[in-house]
Order: C-alpha cells, then sequence, then structure tokens
C-alpha cells in the first residue's frame, strides 16, 4: 500500500518481543507457562500451535500487558500493538464504523482524523459498504474483518491473533488467511498467531512455535520457507503436506508426553 | 378481517407479515379480556342475587359509573394525583437504583458492604413502615413518594447491577489494553452494555411505582387524595359500582405505564438488542 517499503524484510531483524524463560503460575498454584523463550522480529510471523489448554493464549496476554508473568523477562519494543480476540468483541450499539473507531477514539484521537482512519481500515478488510450495519446484521467472518479493522487502526508494529478464525468455517477461514496474508505484505506489521489448526499455522507463518501442555512450554521450533507473497496454491503441494504432518507429529509427541 | 395474500410481494414479505403481526398480538389478549367480561355479565346477572349485587355489579353498570358526574371527575383526578406520585417516585427511584447499582460495580467491598441492604430493602414489609413514614415525613405528597420509592427502588437496583456486570470479558480487555479509565469504561462500556437490563428494571419499577403511589393513598389521606384515596372511600360506603371503576382504572393505569416503557426500551435500544 502507501509505504511499499515497509513490506517484510526478512533481513532486517529488530526484536519486537522477546520472552526469556518466561514462567506463570496462577495463584490457585497452576503453572500454565514455564521457561518459555520466544522471539518475534520485524518482519516475521509467528505462530503457536499446542493443544487446548496448553497455555498458548496466555502467551498473547502476557505480551499485551493483560497478564504478568510471575518469572524470567519479557520485552516489548513497540507500544503499537494490535490485539485479535477470538470472539470479534464488537460493541453491539455501536455500527461498524462507530466500533472500527473506537480504539481511537479511547486513545483521544480527534474525530475528522479517526473517521478517516477507520474509512481507510474498513476499506482493508474490505467492508466498505457495511458502515452504517449494526454487528448483529453481520456475518460471523465479517464481523472479524470489523474486528481486524479496529485494530488496524491502531497501525500496529505487532499484531497478536487469539484463535481469530477458530470459530468460522472452513472457506471463510481460508479466505480470511488469505485477506490476512495480504495485510501482513502490505502493511509490514509482525504478528504473533495463535491457533490449534496446524495446516493454518503452516500456511500463513514464516515461522511456527509448537507448544505442549501443563505446564506450556516449547517442544519445537520450525522455519516455514515458503515466499511472502503467498501463493494460495502451496496448500496442494508436497512440500507443504510434508511440513504439516512434521510438526502434527511433533505436536502429538509433545501432547503424548 | 381479511389476511393480504402473501403472493402479491413473494420477494419482500415484511408488510404482509406485520399487518398478521399485529393482528395475532392483539386478537388473543383482547379475546381473553371479552370471555372475562361475559362471565362477568352471567355471573352477575343470572347467578348473584339481586339484593348481593354490591358483591359483584354488572359490567354495564361499571362502565356507567366513570360517566356518572358524582364519580367521574373524582376518578380522574385521583387518577392524575396519583400518577403524580407515581412518576416522581419512579424518577427517584430509577436515579437511586442505577446510582446505586454502579457505586456498587465500582469495588468488590462496596458491593458486600451495600448489596445486603439492598435485599432488605426488598424484604422488610413496606407496609409496616408505612405509619412510620408518615410520623417522619408527614401524610401527604412528600410521604406517598417516598413510599413508592421504597417500593419501586429494588428492581432498578439488581437489574442495573446485573447489567453492568454482564460486560464480556473480552470487551472489557478491550477497553483495558487501550488504558481506558473507570470512566470511559463506565460511560462508553458497561452503561450501555447495562441498558437492556435497565429497561427490564424500568418495566417492572414502573409497575410497581403505580402499586406504590396507591398503597401511600391508602395510609396517607392528608392533602389530594388519589386513586387509592378513592377506593378507600368507595369501599367504606359500599359504593360498589365507582370501586370496580376505580380499580380498573389504577389497573389500567399501571399497564399504560408499563406498556409505555417497553415501547421506550424499543425505541431506545430495539436496534442492537432483542427483547425476548
Amino acid at each position: 500500500m502507501a509505504n511499499a517499503s515497509a513490506a517484510p524484510d526478512v533481513h532486517e531483524k529488530a526484536m519486537l518481543l522477546d520472552f526469556a524463560d518466561v514462567q506463570l503460575t496462577f495463584p490457585n498454584g497452576t503453572t500454565a507457562l514455564s521457561g518459555v523463550d520466544l522471539t518475534v522480529r520485524k518482519g516475521e510471523f509467528v505462530t503457536v500451535v499446542g493443544p487446548s489448554g496448553c497455555g498458548k493464549s496466555t502467551l498473547l496476554r502476557i505480551a499485551s500487558g493483560l497478564e504478568k508473568a510471575t518469572a524470567g523477562t519479557t520485552k516489548l519494543t513497540t507500544d503499537h500493538i494490535g490485539y485479535v480476540f477470538q470472539d470479534a468483541t464488537l460493541l453491539p450499539w455501536r455500527t461498524v464504523r462507530a466500533n472500527v473507531e473506537l480504539l481511537a477514539e479511547l486513545r483521544g484521537m480527534g474525530k475528522t482524523e479517526r473517521r478517516a482512519e477507520a474509512a481507510r481500515a474498513i476499506e482493508m478488510v474490505s467492508l466498505n459498504g457495511f458502515e452504517d450495519h449494526l454487528p448483529r446484521q453481520l456475518s460471523g467472518g465479517m464481523k472479524m474483518r470489523a474486528s481486524l479493522a479496529r485494530s488496524l487502526t491502531m497501525d500496529p508494529e505487532l499484531f497478536l491473533f487469539d484463535e481469530p478464525f477458530g470459530a468460522l468455517d472452513e472457506i471463510t477461514r481460508e479466505h480470511l488467511n488469505d485477506e490476512l496474508l495480504r495485510l501482513f505484505t502490505e502493511r509490514g506489521f509482525a504478528g504473533l498467531f495463535i491457533t490449534h489448526s496446524v495446516a493454518e499455522a503452516v500456511y500463513l507463518s514464516t515461522k511456527v512455535v509448537v507448544m505442549s501442555g501443563r505446564p506450556g512450554r516449547i517442544v519445537g521450533t520450525y522455519d516455514v520457507p515458503f515466499d511472502m507473497p503467498r501463493d494460495p496454491e502451496i496448500r496442494y503441494t508436497a512440500e507443504y503436506a510434508a511440513l504439516v504432518g512434521e510438526i502434527s507429529r511433533a505436536l502429538r509427541e509433545g501432547h503424548d508426553a | 378481517m381479511s389476511v393480504p395474500s402473501p403472493a402479491s410481494s413473494p420477494i419482500l414479505p415484511a408488510r404482509p407479515m406485520r399487518l398478521k403481526g399485529g393482528y395475532r398480538m392483539w386478537a388473543p389478549p383482547v379475546t381473553v379480556a371479552l370471555l372475562i367480561i361475559g362471565v362477568w355479565y352471567l355471573v352477575s346477572t343470572f347467578v348473584l342475587d339481586p339484593s348481593k349485587s354490591y358483591l359483584l355489579p354488572p359490567p354495564q353498570e361499571v362502565l356507567a359509573a366513570y360517566w356518572n358526574p358524582a364519580f367521574g371527575t373524582d376518578m380522574l383526578e385521583g387518577l392524575w394525583n396519583t400518577a403524580k406520585v407515581a412518576l416522581t417516585g419512579l424518577a427517584i427511584a430509577i436515579f437511586l437504583g442505577v446510582t446505586w447499582a454502579i457505586t456498587m460495580n465500582q469495588a468488590a467491598w462496596v458491593e458486600r458492604s451495600l448489596y445486603p441492604y439492598a435485599v432488605i430493602l426488598q424484604t422488610i414489609p413496606v407496609l409496616a413502615l408505612v405509619p412510620l413514614i408518615g410520623f417522619w415525613f408527614g401524610f401527604d405528597f412528600q410521604a406517598r413518594v417516598i413510599v413508592t420509592v421504597l417500593i419501586a427502588l429494588f428492581p432498578m437496583v439488581s437489574n442495573t447491577l446485573f447489567g453492568l456486570k454482564s460486560v464480556e470479558k473480552g470487551q472489557r480487555e478491550l477497553f483495558e489494553l487501550q488504558q481506558a479509565g473507570a470512566w470511559v469504561m463506565l460511560t462508553k462500556l458497561q452503561f450501555m452494555a447495562a441498558l437492556p437490563a435497565m429497561f427490564t428494571g424500568m418495566r417492572i419499577s414502573a409497575g410497581l411505582a403505580v402499586v406504590g403511589a396507591i398503597v401511600g393513598d391508602f395510609f396517607f389521606q392528608r392533602g389530594t387524595p388519589g386513586i387509592g384515596a378513592l377506593i378507600a372511600k368507595y369501599q367504606s360506603r359500599l359504593n360498589a359500582e365507582p370501586l370496580f371503576a376505580s380499580i380498573i382504572l389504577a389497573s389500567l393505569f399501571g399497564v399504560v405505564v408499563f406498556w409505555i416503557f417497553g415501547w421506550l426500551s424499543k425505541r431506545a435500544i430495539g436496534t442492537w438488542h432483542d427483547f425476548t
């Protein structure tokens, strides 16, 4: 888009998020995360896969500051963070436009400015024409788009996704995966994406991190060699299938352990 | 009444649906009302001994009481006075209830400190307190309004509190991530999310406010008498027809207030909230 030069450059490796030996133990004694080392650099799209309840969402909560690690160090070098929740978390009384404007409004941005910002973001997720609709009038996929647009107004350098497409049907999900990849190449944000779908993880990411549960720890890291922008057809190649197979095996071994 | 054929507009069924919906909305309750009046007529005319007609005067005679100059104006005036008490009390109850709930929602310890008293407010027999209220605040308008507030307050407190707590975790965290302060959180999120429950509370409280105003009338006869005072008067004089007429009038008033709040809530938040 406007600044094509900000498109992900794999050689530029500014650190955005750095977890070293992060541990989180809840007051009730449950250890959610243990000894987690994880970095997200500029230009990277890192996806964390793991079984339900392995603490992968907790990673995002710590990264965003919603939760504090009980041990280890967490370093965040940007305050331009986008956070997309599992649910679209739109406010039902606000129109799509007003929902997309919300974060800028909370940050105290002026009305004209945030309106322009929202219009741009709505355009980016192809929701134009639905600005005056209420969330209840939208499909699940469209709600997610609105939620994405809302975070895009923050002009995020680091985008956190907490299983955003988990509740959507397969077709909508694949479609949104492509949209997300397009935004990733256009906007040049780094991504930290949580999912339990290995296929989705491999398709979206430059790096896949496998977690095992109770306590959550990282059992493997895989670089994804496919080029960006990504050709949707790679989903049907042997290399893709082989990588998905390898990661799925690692996931299963981690789960059995 | 004929239902328009939906075939005339197969793509946009909205209009015929609405006509049908209107008919279906009104027909059942009107039928029940006619049935009740019919049974009432039969019992009062053919079952009841004429000497005991004061127990249940026939419907047409009750209706005639409204046009009887000896009763009609009194009843309307009484209703107006009752309405003033009920609406004043309701407005105060809404304001106090919302304020109380918002205060409790600020911290767990505040809720723990104040909620028991909201429950007590609901469980103490207000009727037993009414004479006390008379001693303290006189037997006029002010005392009646206080009785009304006491009776109408609890649904506002409990419904608003429930609504404030109904905010989804994700929505709250969305605000927290932007470092939204307590005031912004309250006005842009919690208050809005609580509106459906608050309107439900208002409808319940509106009905109770009418009851409260009439109860106040029974006890506080000084000042301008409301419809409750009239009911007490007609009862003591065995004036059956105006007695029935004023009871019906008071009930209708309650229904109208309830209906107005239903309409208001649909107008205010019906676009984004489904009332079930």
